[in-house]
């Protein structure tokens, strides 16, 4: 007899108790952005690291903007700027330890800058030398991923890795907020909160992703909520707010340090400029909510605060803008010289032992060049490393 | 001198055996996967391996492929050597923007200075009469991303010795295990398990010198079966199992062809933009002037895999091989 048979024999019970693992309350991020400049939390922060913050903001801009020159003179491929949303690179960078790692994205050239990478190092990719031009291990920058999100797993894979081997270190990976639609964003956040791994994710919310709002990329309250369904807390900060930025992700940092597990802070900021070079901010958004967020600048909000508290002279704000401009000047010098091309890199570097099929296309390639050498020249010749000859 | 007797192992026991002698050898190695923990996988090929290592280097992970081998980037990235398995091939797809955009090059686009030591072990090919999405060959889509190694063993002993050296290898290995050859079996010593062979070599299995039979994985055992079944028509046939199908031994695969003259290329996955295309052209290539006849492809139909009921109208089988060879353009018929 089967139990659909027992007519009356099985008895309902409730269903057995079940319970929330966790109270969503204590992770849900506030209603409206955290800020600290302009408020009384304000005065709780250390006049010096307002002063760096407001130097490092400087040196950012000046860096966007000649960045951005140096798209338009043919230097750069392209140049995804992160004007208006510096506050969220600068603090990235400065809340890390020397042993910590940071996974930008392709927009995040700034935040590698400001960690300490070379400027013409951290812009290979965008110049189209090579894919990457630094050692990862040795700046603790991974390679700026441009994929979207999917180098959110690999912090989290990173981090799970450095705590099993006893390591102090602690991860944060960048993403936009386009890039939390997408499925490796899930998998790394759920993963990183099954296993309590040191990671602190940040979303840039900058309004847009190339084109499309974020209206149209999430029907969540906030990206900071979406950190509840995963088991982390979730927190929302002025992006703009170089000091509630830092604060809140150095809380997120000392929390995930202190085996607490990972945080998803999304900083609201807005893209000043267009998503690229190459696109047309002017189709899908208006002059007027531009201007409403130049109002909100990230530099004039520090420098105000900074101002009003007589904590910054003639003599700072000069410092700040000449250093900026010596940065600027270096990386228009360098980065006006052809980098130093070797084709036979190509082959460098696919596998540890070139396969035989690598080694044969690779001595085809070498009497190409030899080829045209000979053709140049008159004679054959050895083919050296060369200029890229933009 | 003691002499240990021979004891049969099957293939998931000699893989099970690669990773168990991997871990104790070096703690950087980790295994994660779906269910490879408690259960030992659904194949139990990672039976034990959490008992005697914990779970932190044997890991039940979330249900996320994609996740389980982008975790397993940062991992490596960090020093440690992942071991990843995919439960069935039709569910590695969720990772393939990992496996393509990351693991295959992030040696390549660090100029050297972060190579990924990962080994993805995914269970591969028909047989078994799996329901949809259990049975698929997957490796061309593997063979075309430059970075990645793809190995597929067919013996005990190769399952083994080659599993040992994906896992030690610097670059990133696919590593094709054919389900259906799971339960084969072959006596080894265990105390003594076969020797590590390099990734890159195929091994000429049965030697002969009317033809060439080139297969690989779950393909070869159907190929020997097939020389045999020659001799009765008078074909002496060669069986070239390739084991690793990037690298591509050129070398044994085209001495062989040189010899015989002619050459039959055996897998299960389809023959439009497959593995046998690629490998016909370079025998081509290579033994035009020793070729008799055009290199033939004996594989799966071109047809999203079938249900289990008709799997074995799909696969390569004796026949369709025996049939392969009787069109090589034998001088009596010609
Ligand atoms: C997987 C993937 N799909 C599409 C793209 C093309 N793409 C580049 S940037 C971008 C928008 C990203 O927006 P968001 O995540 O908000 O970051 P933002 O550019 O605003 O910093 C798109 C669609 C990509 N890089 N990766």
């Amino acid at each position: 007899m089967t139990v659909m048979e027992q007519r009356g024999a099985y008895r309902p019970t409730p269903p057995p108790a079940w319970q929330p693992r966790t109270d969503p309350a204590p992770l849900l991020p506030d209603a409206l952005p955290y800020r600290v400049l302009g408020t009384e939390a304000a005065a709780q922060v250390d006049p010096g690291l307002l002063r760096r913050l407001y130097a490092e903001l400087v040196r950012g801009r000046r860096y966007n903007t000649q960045a951005t020159a140096l798209t338009k003179q043919g230097r750069l491929a392209v140049y995804p700027s992160s004007t208006g949303q510096e506050a969220c690179e600068v603090a990235a960078a400065l809340v890390l330890e020397d042993r910590d790692w940071l996974f930008p994205s392709y927009r995040d050239t700034l935040a590698a800058v400001a960690r300490g990478l070379d400027p013409v190092q951290a812009l290979t990719l965008l110049r189209g030398d090579w894919h990457t031009g630094y050692d990862p291990r040795e700046h603790r920058i991974a390679p700026l991923c441009t994929p979207l999100a999917t180098q959110l797993p690999h912090a989290v894979g990173l981090a799970h890795a450095a705590r099993l081997k006893g390591d102090d270190v602690v991860a944060l990976a960048l993403v936009g907020d386009g890039g939390t639609s997408e499925g490796d964003f899930h998998e790394a956040l759920n993963f990183a909160a099954v296993w309590q791994a040191p990671v602190v994710f940040l979303v840039q919310n900058n309004g847009f992703a190339i084109s499309v709002p974020l209206a149209k990329q999430t029907a969540a309250p906030s990206l900071a909520h979406k950190a509840v369904g995963y088991g982390m807390p979730g927190r929302l900060v002025d992006g703009n707010d170089a000091a509630a930025v830092h604060q809140v992700l150095s809380e997120a940092i000392a929390h995930a340090r202190a085996g607490g597990g990972p945080t998803l802070v999304e900083a609201v900021t807005y893209r000043i400029e267009a998503h690229t070079n190459a696109d047309d901010a002017t189709r899908y958004r208006g002059d007027a909510e531009v201007e409403t967020w130049r109002g909100h600048d990230p530099i004039a909000l520090l420098e105000h605060e900074l101002t009003e508290r007589g904590l910054l002279d003639d003599e700072t704000i000069r410092t700040a803008r000449e250093d900026a401009e010596t940065m600027a000047a270096d990386l228009r010098e360098r980065m006006n010289q052809d980098p130093v091309l070797d084709p036979m890199d190509l082959f460098a570097h696919v596998y540890a032992q070139p396969t035989t099929q690598l080694l044969e296309q690779e001595t085809q390639l070498r009497a190409e060049l030899d080829a045209e050498d000979a053709a140049a020249d008159g004679h054959a010749g050895h083919h050296g490393p060369e200029g890229a000859g933009r | 001198m003691t002499t240990v007797a021979l004891k049969p192992a099957t293939m998931a026991q000699a893989l099970g055996r690669a990773m168990r002698d991997a871990m104790a050898a070096d703690p950087s190695v980790h295994v994660m996967g779906e269910d490879v923990g408690t259960l030992g996988g659904v194949f139990r090929v990672t039976d034990g391996l959490a008992k005697e290592f914990g779970e932190d280097r044997c890991t039940d992970t979330p249900l996320a492929e994609a996740g389980i081998l982008g975790t397993a980037v940062g991992m490596a990235m960090y020093g440690l050597r992942p071991v990843v398995e995919m439960q069935f091939d039709a569910f590695a797809y969720p990772a393939f923007e990992q496996l393509i955009s990351h693991v295959a090059r992030m040696r390549n686009r660090t100029r050297g200075a972060m190579p990924l030591p990962i080994t993805i072990r995914v269970p591969y090919g028909g047989g078994i009469g799996g329901v949809e999405h259990h049975s698929d060959s997957s490796e061309a889509y593997y063979m075309a991303t430059p970075g990645l190694h793809v190995v597929t063993p067919a013996t005990v002993a190769d399952a083994y010795g080659l599993l040992r050296a994906s896992i030690a290898s610097d670059d990133p290995v696919v590593f094709l295990e054919p389900k259906r050859l799971y339960w084969s079996k072959d006596s080894w010593n265990p105390d003594e398990p076969p020797a590590v062979e390099p990734i890159g070599r195929a091994v000429v299995r049965r030697s002969g010198r009317s033809a060439t039979l080139i297969t690989y994985g779950p393909s070869v055992p159907v190929c020997l079966e097939a020389a045999e079944a020659a001799r009765a028509e008078g074909w002496d046939l060669e069986v070239v199992d390739l084991r690793s199908l990037v690298p591509f031994d050129d070398e044994t695969v085209s001495a062989s062809v040189r010899r015989t003259g002619r050459a039959v290329v055996v897998h299960e996955s389809g023959s439009f933009g497959g593995p046998g295309g690629e490998i016909a052209a370079r025998v081509t290539e290579r033994c035009f002037h020793h070729l008799e006849a055009p290199v033939l492809r004996v594989a799966g139909f071109d047809i999203p895999y079938p249900p289990p009921m008709l799997e074995r109208h799909h696969l390569p089988g004796v026949d369709r091989i025996l049939d392969a060879v009787g069109r090589l353009q034998w001088e009596a018929d010609s």
